[in-house]
C-alpha cells in the first residue's frame, strides 16, 4: 500500500469496517493537533520528559547523588569542562540531577493523575447517574473540597503524614479530584438519559455495569483534556512542596528541592538555583501548550 | 404598576433565598475544612501529650496531661471541644513563639493583607485594559505578546521567579529593596497602628520609612501582581470577545456609536460581571499563593508563619494558620458567587 492510498483509506468518508472508522477518526484529530505548532512543541517538550527519565542513566554524563571532589570542583560556573550546566555545593553535576529529577517529575504527575483520575470519575458519574440525594451529598462533598485553598491544605495533610515524595503525591491528588467529579458529572447528565442507555437498562443490565461500561467511556475524553491541562499545575505544586521541604528529601534530584538548596548560595553562584527552575518552567509550559491543544482539537465547544 | 411591584417583590425573595442557601453552603464547607484540620490534627505522628509535658515526665504526670487534653474521649466528643473552641477563636498555643496562635495570626496577617491587595490591584489595574485590547486586537502581535507573557506566568514556579526578581532587580540592579517589609533602620521609627506597613507610615508622616516600606513592597507586589494579570487578562479576553461577537454590539456599529466607546463602554460592562468572580478568585489565589512569595522575601506574613511552623513542627500553629486562610478563601469563593447573583440580571430572574 502507497502512502497516498493509505491516506485515502483513513480520510475515507465511508468507512468498511468499525476499525477503519476508528482509525480515520484518530488520524483526522491527529491532522488537526500537527496543524497546532504551539502544540506539537509541546508534545515534543513532553516526550523528551519522557525519554529523559526512561534514558536517565544513559545521558547523565556523572553520577546525581554522588559529591564530586569537592576542593576543586564545587560551584563550577555552566559550560565549565564536562559540567554542561554547573556543579553544585557538593560539586555535584547539575544537569545529571536535573536529568534524573525528570524520573521524580513523571511520577508525581503520573501518580496524581493515576490516583486523582479515578476518585473524580467515580463521585461524579455516580452523582450524575443516580441523582436525588446521592447528587446532593457527593456534590456537597465535591463543593466543600473545591472551596479549599490546594496548597495549604496540601501543607497541612503532609506537615501531617510526615515530609517525604509518596506523602506529597497522596496530599497533592487528595486535593485535585474535584474538578474531575464536577466535569464527569455534567457529562454523566447529558446522557444518562439517551436511548441507548435506557435500552441497556431495559436489557437488564446492572447500574454498575452502564456506568463502567456506558457512561466512563463517554466521560473520559473531557475530563482527560482537563488532567493534562492540570498536569501543569501539578508539577508547580509538587515542585512547590519540594522547595517547602515538603516534597521529596534530599539528596533526591527533585527540582523544586534543588531550588531551595541553591537558594542560598543564589548572590555568588546565581546557576544552582536557576537552572532546576528552567526545567520546572519548560516542562510545565510543555504540559500546558499541550493541554491547550488538545482542548483545541478534542473539545469543539471549547474552540473559539 | 401593580406587576413592577410584584416582580421587584419576588426579586427581593429569591435574592434572600440565595443568600440563606449561600449561608447554609458556608457553613457545611467552614464545618468541612474545621473536620480536615480535626483529622490531620489527628493522625499527626507527634504525641501532643509529649509536647506539653515533655518526655521526662512521670506516668501520673502523663495521664493528667492525657485527661486534660481530652484524649480519653471518644472522636466525635473531641470533634465537638474542638469546635467550641475554634468558634470562640482558641487555637491553643504555639510550642514555638509560647503565645496563643491567635495573637500569632493577628500580628501577621496584616503583612499578608497589604502584600496579597498590592497584588491584586496591579493585577486588576493593569491586567483588565491588558485582556480587552488583546481582545480588539485578536490574532495579531500584541494578542500574541499577551498570550505568551500569560503563558509563561502560568508555567513558571512563583518561588523561582522571586529568587530570579531578587537576584536582578535588588542584587544586581539595585532598583528595590531586598527581602523584609522595612529596614531596620526604619523599623522602631513607627509604631503599629493598621499592621499595614503603607499605612502606617503615611499616617504618622514617616515618608522616608513610607518609601522604604514602598520599596520592599514594589518586588513581591508586582510578582503577586503578574500572575494575577495572566490569569484576569486572559479571562478579560474571553469574555471580551464573547461580548464583542454579540448583536448589540452591531447595531451600535451601525448606529455610528464612536468604537472606543463600544468596546469600553458597552461591551467592558457587560464583561464586567463574570470579571467580578475573577478578580475575587484570583484575590483569593493570591491569599494563598503568598505563602512561597513570603517564603523568598521574608516576609513576615501568615505564608512566612505557616511554613515556620511546619519547619519546626508547631501543629497547633499549622492548622490555626490554615484555618484562618481556609475561611478568608471560603468568604472570597462564595461572596464571589453572591456578587454575580446580584450583578447579572439573568441570574437574577432565573433563580
Amino acid at each position: 500500500m502507497t502512502e497516498l492510498s493509505r491516506r485515502d483509506w483513513l480520510l475515507s468518508d465511508h468507512p468498511a469496517s468499525r476499525r477503519q472508522a476508528r482509525l480515520g477518526q484518530a488520524y483526522r484529530t491527529w491532522l488537526g493537533f500537527r496543524g497546532n505548532w504551539l502544540a506539537m512543541v509541546g508534545l515534543g517538550v513532553v516526550i523528551l520528559l519522557i525519554l529523559l527519565a526512561i534514558f536517565a542513566d544513559v545521558i547523565a554524563p556523572f553520577d546525581p547523588l554522588i559529591p564530586g571532589d569537592l576542593r576543586t570542583e564545587r560551584f563550577l560556573p555552566p559550560g565549565s569542562g564536562a559540567h554542561l550546566l554547573g556543579t553544585d555545593d557538593q560539586a555535584r553535576d547539575i544537569f545529571s540531577r536535573i536529568v534524573h529529577g525528570s524520573r521524580l517529575t513523571l511520577m508525581v504527575v503520573a501518580l496524581v493523575s493515576v490516583i486523582a483520575t479515578p476518585i473524580g470519575m467515580i463521585v461524579g458519574t455516580t452523582a450524575g447517574y443516580f441523582g436525588g440525594w446521592t447528587d446532593a451529598i457527593l456534590m456537597r462533598i465535591t463543593d466543600i473540597f473545591l472551596a479549599f485553598p490546594r496548597l495549604i491544605l496540601a501543607l497541612a495533610f503532609v506537615s501531617a503524614l510526615g515530609p517525604g515524595i509518596e506523602n506529597a503525591i497522596i496530599a497533592i491528588a487528595i486535593t485535585s479530584w474535584p474538578p474531575y467529579a464536577r466535569l464527569a458529572r455534567a457529562e454523566t447528565l447529558t446522557i444518562r438519559d439517551s436511548d441507548f442507555i435506557n435500552a441497556a437498562r431495559l436489557q437488564g443490565a446492572s447500574s454498575l455495569r452502564i456506568l463502567w461500561g456506558h457512561v466512563t467511556p463517554l466521560c473520559l475524553s473531557s475530563v482527560i483534556i482537563r488532567v493534562t491541562l492540570d498536569m501543569a499545575g501539578i508539577i508547580l505544586t509538587a515542585a512547590g512542596l519540594g522547595f517547602l521541604g515538603l516534597g521529596a528529601q534530599p539528596p533526591q534530584p527533585e527540582w523544586g528541592a534543588m531550588i531551595a538548596s541553591g537558594r542560598q548560595f543564589l548572590l555568588d553562584f546565581w546557576w544552582v538555583a536557576t537552572m532546576p527552575g528552567i526545567a520546572i518552567f519548560i516542562v510545565s509550559l510543555g504540559f500546558n501548550l499541550l493541554g491547550d491543544g488538545l482542548r483545541d482539537v478534542l473539545d469543539p465547544k471549547a474552540r473559539k | 404598576m401593580d406587576a413592577k411591584d410584584e416582580g421587584r417583590h419576588s426579586a427581593l425573595l429569591s435574592f434572600l433565598n440565595r443568600a440563606g442557601r449561600l449561608v447554609v453552603t458556608v457553613a457545611l464547607t467552614f464545618l468541612g475544612l474545621l473536620l480536615a484540620t480535626f483529622l490531620i490534627g489527628r493522625v499527626v505522628p507527634i504525641d501532643p501529650v509529649l509536647a506539653v509535658v515533655g518526655d521526662r515526665a512521670t506516668q501520673s504526670t502523663y495521664d493528667q496531661a492525657y485527661k486534660a487534653l481530652g484524649l480519653d474521649k471518644s472522636l466525635a466528643e473531641q470533634f465537638w471541644i474542638y469546635l467550641q473552641k475554634v468558634v470562640t477563636g482558641d487555637f491553643g498555643t504555639s510550642f514555638m513563639t509560647k503565645r496563643p496562635i491567635l495573637e500569632d495570626i493577628a500580628r501577621t496577617f496584616p503583612a499578608t493583607l497589604e502584600l496579597a491587595t498590592a497584588g491584586i490591584l496591579i493585577g486588576t489595574i493593569l491586567g483588565i485594559p491588558v485582556g480587552v485590547w488583546a481582545a480588539v486586537r485578536q490574532g495579531k502581535l500584541f494578542d500574541q505578546i499577551v498570550r505568551v507573557l500569560g503563558l509563561v506566568g502560568y508555567s513558571a514556579p512563583i518561588f523561582w521567579l522571586a529568587l530570579v526578581g531578587l537576584l536582578l532587580f535588588y542584587a544586581k540592579l539595585g532598583w528595590v529593596s531586598g527581602p523584609g517589609r522595612i529596614d531596620i533602620s526604619n523599623e522602631y521609627v513607627i509604631t503599629r497602628q493598621t499592621g499595614i506597613m503603607l499605612l502606617d507610615t503615611a499616617l504618622q508622616g514617616e515618608w522616608d520609612a513610607f518609601r522604604n516600606a514602598v520599596s520592599h513592597l514594589v518586588l513581591p507586589a508586582s510578582l503577586l501582581g503578574y500572575f494575577s494579570l495572566a490569569y484576569i487578562s486572559r479571562m478579560t479576553r474571553s469574555f471580551m470577545l464573547n461580548e464583542l461577537s454579540q448583536e448589540y454590539i452591531t447595531t451600535a456599529r451601525v448606529k455610528g456609536v464612536p468604537e472606543w466607546r463600544i468596546i469600553w463602554v458597552h461591551a467592558l460592562r457587560n464583561a464586567a460581571v463574570p470579571l467580578v468572580t475573577v478578580v475575587a478568585l484570583s484575590y483569593a489565589t493570591l491569599l494563598e499563593g503568598s505563602v512561597l512569595t513570603e517564603t523568598v522575601f521574608a516576609w513576615p506574613g501568615l505564608g512566612l508563619y505557616l511554613t515556620n511552623s511546619l519547619q519546626s513542627a508547631d501543629m497547633n500553629a499549622v492548622l490555626g494558620a490554615t484555618i484562618v486562610v481556609g475561611a478568608v478563601f471560603i468568604g472570597l469563593n462564595l461572596l464571589s458567587d453572591l456578587l454575580y447573583g446580584l450583578l447579572d440580571p439573568r441570574i437574577r430572574r432565573r433563580t
